[in-house]
């Protein structure tokens, strides 16, 4: 009998996935797909891409959706595996046959799923992995983010010239791909200008004590800290030091940009500098609006990745509007024509590599407030 | 009886479901395509510690960290390959991806037999702990090592591909499909061998009784290493046609979880039931894929909410899982007598 | 000497930390044999029960004792229930199943809860109300030692003597330990297996309400997954030494906090938890059953 059961079990199972192989599809609406970590470790920041890019939908389908057709986006988890985002991927574009694909934050995913896209000429556009092996991995991938060698050379120049710091530490984390890179980049350019790198130590994401690696770099003697983080563990480094009476200035990439830094960190964040796309106290009106819209729709201020993934939907459709028609190919060449879009994020231009040029500006943490302190052109 | 001992052929077999590799890849998407490479994965990876776990009763909480070990030999060797030699096409695929199969394996058991050894002063619950650590040790030194990516990953591994044969296109899926098929038969019937053969039952009774089987002569050390280098051999295999499929490798794959999993399969299965892990396989890998419509009918995500759920209530409804430690075909023999 | 006097204090209140977590482990391992996976997200639960009694009150930015001791109710409460009822409804219909089984009901068990936060409580890190007031009470040479680092001290010295009065000196307690040596034996003395398990796990659970005060109070940053690593660490503490073992776990806590601190001071901090992991196996290769746990030899 129980066998019986679980064997029709199985075979029901098996039927079951065969029939979600067909999904039906409605000619007037265009359908995206974003592949994020929705949950997991790295879930809040799948969730705030997926804020951004929800809002940019919702705006364009309200104002007449993309060649009078609405977008409905299709939004999937891939619990931050690499194996997952693949997997999702390709369901994103077989059965619900995208037109488009948005993601991923970490780069480690957006490799995962590159060549995917690329086999099945549908374009991607990732908001925020900056590695630059991402687009390089076909001609239908782009990103509208600064890379690593960019970020890094901002903060080693910001570090050297503005700060006039000689001797740093660099803290990364070991099992980001995000903080490996730019601080490769950062230890390069530092010591090349002349600087001197007294201590690199790491800490894994999702750690929550870092007293060890602070208590060295404090023996170490250096003048400033380089932590190309996330917010989530920045908060905390933050606090941390400051108990360990470290009062030099700590350094970051646009990782840190979110309300939840100050929340964490409190005063101890305070003074601190990051690279990011915009300051949030800018007058730019596309910024202003993007705020505004956003603290409307969620209920909170936005952070960079909702920025970020914001921007990339909004190149999208930009694209989406002026190619000749929805195909793959059609998309991909009115992405790469991008020029001088202006978004929240900056003034974005897709080059020859489909990466964004952009300028880089440096802020300082003043509470919720990020203070403009200098723009950095590439 | 003739009609049954034909499917205890193994080349039968892979012929059979060869073709029906050819059926599928004409009517299925390439999703499906796709989850079925993932389901016959990790029906190797079910199966192998099965050997472990559930045939000679040790438990192994690392099997994550030896399918990394062969993952990323198998990944290195193929690339090492196309830089030095040449592009890997047509019917050499049908040996280099096997020949690099059986290299990650060699790495894998090799690892197997590293933790293996201290194993045998260890019991139970030490036991996973220590298998636990070594693949947290593999994980971190992958995770560290620039040669094969690091924190970015091994990216652009390269794989099985299309292959002309004449006129006829055989699809990156065929081979695959064939690749993984192959590995799937040869674990079944090595395992099926294995613990049916004079060392097999010695597995077997280091599982029932350690000292009874010790004072009968048995080599209870050896037989526990054999199983686990045995086991962490083909762990490696499906690490192999993970990292060619994938074409992507990343040390965040093989975390803890990923060990579970396989816990998981083999629990849900039966211990001690090779058939028992193909299906739960198979279950485990398209159940969280089943219930992913849902999220977009309710707006959130209660897919592995229900998941933990299925698995809880399975334990406790069918707690010596689906197939107990009887194989499909003694169940099914069990079941024709009682129905006639 | 400063660095090493501060990496030794650091150490120190990571351990204690482990410790509290690890104690978890140890008891409900002592009477089931049951490594319960779940107890790293009771923890997890423990943290958010007395993030939101805080803000409920009111009390998120009041620092004080009186804070710290509605936390620390709070908290214990709201894992003593979860312990409760995961124990009734999961693992009370598997007690005569083979282990493994409850093993992965154990894991079932951990997803759904970290699935359930994640799906109620949000993905995204909470902050964790102010407790106390961080001042410097005292310095050894030049290195100051905070209050949140002597209270969490003191507090985990506290549960300890508590605890341990309650095993030794309770009725309770000697009802604990008789059902963890016997079942059957103390079914027949009069003892009430399932009360005295369920009240094992209501322990066992409350302790880890404990720690993820401690935690929050001193790492302000809690999120649904907090409890996968600092678990994961403790539960390897509690089989260093000795599963069972409650001064075991106690040791293997603080050996594990020490020594991931002074891998980073001293050896590298990128293989810090390669290096805290090799050195756990090289401990068990030599005393296999843990560095305070006894070995049995089984009976034929």
């Amino acid at each position: 009998m129980i066998t019986r059961r679980s064997l029709g079990f199985v075979v029901l199972s098996a039927t079951l996935a065969l029939a979600t192989g067909c999904t039906k599809r409605n000619k007037n609406e265009i359908v995206i797909g974003h592949f994020g970590s929705m949950t997991g470790a790295e879930a809040t920041f799948g969730k705030s891409t997926d804020e951004g890019i929800r809002l940019a939908v919702e705006e364009t389908n309200a104002a007449g959706g993309i060649k009078g057709k609405q977008i409905r986006l299709i939004t999937m988890d891939n619990q931050g595996k690499a194996e997952e985002a693949a997997a999702v991927a390709t369901r994103l574009i077989e059965q619900e046959k995208v037109t488009a694909l948005l993601g991923e934050v970490a780069s480690s995913r957006s490799l995962a799923v590159a060549p995917i896209a690329q086999k099945k000429k549908v374009p991607m556009i990732t908001p925020s992995s900056t590695n630059p092996r991402v687009t390089e991995m076909g001609d239908y991938i782009f990103r509208t983010c600064f890379i690593d060698p960019f970020q890094g050379l901002v903060m080693a120049k910001f570090a050297y010239e503005n700060l006039k710091l000689r001797k740093v530490a660099v803290l990364r984390a070991v099992n980001s791909d995000y903080s490996m890179g730019l601080s490769k980049v950062f230890v390069e350019k530092f010591t090349e200008m002349g600087g001197q790198i007294v201590a690199d130590t790491s800490y894994q994401s999702q750690d929550v004590d870092f007293k060890a690696q602070l208590t060295q770099i404090k023996s170490a003697g250096p003048e400033g800290i380089f932590i190309p983080g996330y917010y989530t563990e920045i908060g905390l480094i933050a606090r941390q030091a400051a108990e360990l009476g470290l009062k030099i200035p700590l350094m970051g990439g646009d990782g840190w940009d979110s309300p939840k830094l100050f929340e964490i960190g409190q005063e101890t964040i305070n003074g601190n500098y990051f690279s990011n796309h915009y300051s949030n106290e800018s007058s730019d009106p596309v910024a202003v609006a993007f705020m505004e819209s956003f603290k409307k729709r969620f209920n909170k201020s936005p952070d960079g990745l909702s920025a970020a993934g914001y921007d990339a939907a909004k190149v999208l459709f930009a694209a989406m509007e002026k190619a000749p028609d929805l195909s793959g190919p059609a998309i991909r060449d009115a992405i790469a024509a991008t020029k001088d879009y202006p978004g929240v994020t900056g003034t974005i231009t897709i080059n020859q590599q489909r990466n964004a040029v952009k300028s880089a500006v440096v802020v300082q943490v003043q509470g919720t407030t990020n203070k403009y302190i200098t723009t950095i052109n590439p | 009886m003739p009609t049954e001992s034909i499917w205890r052929r193994p080349l039968v077999v892979f012929l059979f479901l060869l073709v029906l590799g050819f059926v599928t890849d004409f009517a299925l998407d390439s999703f499906i395509q796709f989850t079925m490479i993932v389901i016959m994965i990790n029906m190797i990876l079910g199966m192998s510690l099965n050997l472990v776990n559930g045939f000679t009763g040790q438990f192994s909480l690392g099997h994550a960290g030896f399918m990394a070990v062969g993952a990323y030999t198998s990944a290195y060797l193929a690339e090492q390959w196309f830089t030095h030699v040449g592009p890997i096409t047509g019917a050499m695929q049908l040996v280099m991806f096997p020949l690099f199969g059986v290299c990650a394996g060699l790495m894998a058991a090799l690892a197997g037999l590293l933790v293996g050894l201290p194993s045998l002063r260890l019991r139970g619950d030490y036991l996973a702990i220590v298998t636990l650590g070594f693949a947290e040790i593999i994980r971190v030194t992958l995770l560290n090592t620039e040669a094969v990516g690091a924190a970015r990953g091994f990216y652009d591994v390269k794989g099985p591909d299309n292959w002309m044969l004449g006129p006829i296109e055989v699809s990156r899926f065929l081979t695959s499909y064939g690749l993984a098929l192959f590995w799937v038969l040869v674990t079944f019937y090595v395992i099926w061998r294995v613990v049916r053969s004079g060392h097999g039952r010695a597995f077997l009774s280091v599982r029932d009784d350690e000292i009874a089987a010790e004072a009968m002569g048995i080599n209870t050390v050896r037989a526990k290493v054999q199983a686990f280098a045995i086991s962490s051999f083909f762990a490696g295999i499906a690490g192999s046609i993970f990292a060619h499929y994938m074409n992507y490798l990343n040390p965040q794959t093989f975390v803890f979880t990923k060990s579970v999993d396989a816990v998981i399969i083999v629990v849900l299965g039966g211990m001690g039931s090779l058939s028992g892990s193909l299906f739960a396989a198979a279950i485990v890998t398209v159940i969280p894929e089943l219930l992913r419509p849902l999220q977009e009918i309710i707006g959130i995500d209660l897919r592995m909410l229900i998941y933990a759920l299925l698995l809880i209530l399975m334990m406790i409804l069918r707690p010596r899982g689906l197939f107990g430690s009887q194989e499909l075909s003694e169940i099914l023999r069990k079941y024709v007598r009682k129905s006639t | 000497m400063n660095d090493f006097i501060q990496h030794i204090l650091n150490g120190l209140s990571l351990g204690s930390i482990y410790a509290l977590i690890a104690l978890g482990y140890t008891m409900v391992y002592g009477i089931l044999q049951l490594i319960n996976f779940a107890h790293s997200d009771v923890y997890m639960m423990g943290a958010f029960g007395s993030y939101y009694v805080a803000m409920y009150l009111g009390i998120d930015r009041q620092p004080g004792l009186s804070t710290l001791a509605i936390l620390l109710g709070s908290a214990m409460l709201v894992c003593a229930l979860i312990g409760l009822t995961i124990e009734r409804l999961a693992y009370r219909p598997l007690r005569n199943a083979p282990k493994l089984n409850i093993l992965i009901t154990a894991i079932g068990v951990s997803l759904f809860l970290q699935y359930f936060a994640q799906a109620v409580f949000g993905a995204d890190p909470k902050v964790f109300p102010q407790v106390l007031h961080n001042e410097t009470l005292f310095n050894i040479a030049a290195v100051e030692v905070k209050t949140l680092d002597v209270a969490v001290f003191a507090v985990t010295i506290i549960t300890m003597v508590v605890l341990n009065f309650v095993i030794y000196r309770t009725k309770m307690g000697q009802a604990m330990r008789a059902v963890a040596q016997n079942m059957r034996v103390a079914a027949l003395m009069g003892v009430n297996p399932n009360r005295v398990i369920s009240i094992t796990f209501m322990v066992g659970s409350a302790l880890a309400g404990v720690g993820s005060v401690l935690v929050g109070m001193k790492y302000p940053k809690i999120d649904p997954l907090m409890g996968t690593m600092i678990g994961l660490k403790a539960f390897v503490a509690a089989v260093l030494g000795g599963i069972g073992n409650l001064p075991g776990a106690v040791l293997g806590g603080l050996l594990m906090g020490f020594s991931e601190e002074m891998v980073v001071a001293y050896w590298s901090s990128t293989y810090r938890d390669a290096l805290a992991f090799g050195i756990l196996i090289v401990i068990l290769i030599f005393k296999p059953a843990g560095l305070m746990g006894r070995s049995t030899t089984e009976k034929v």
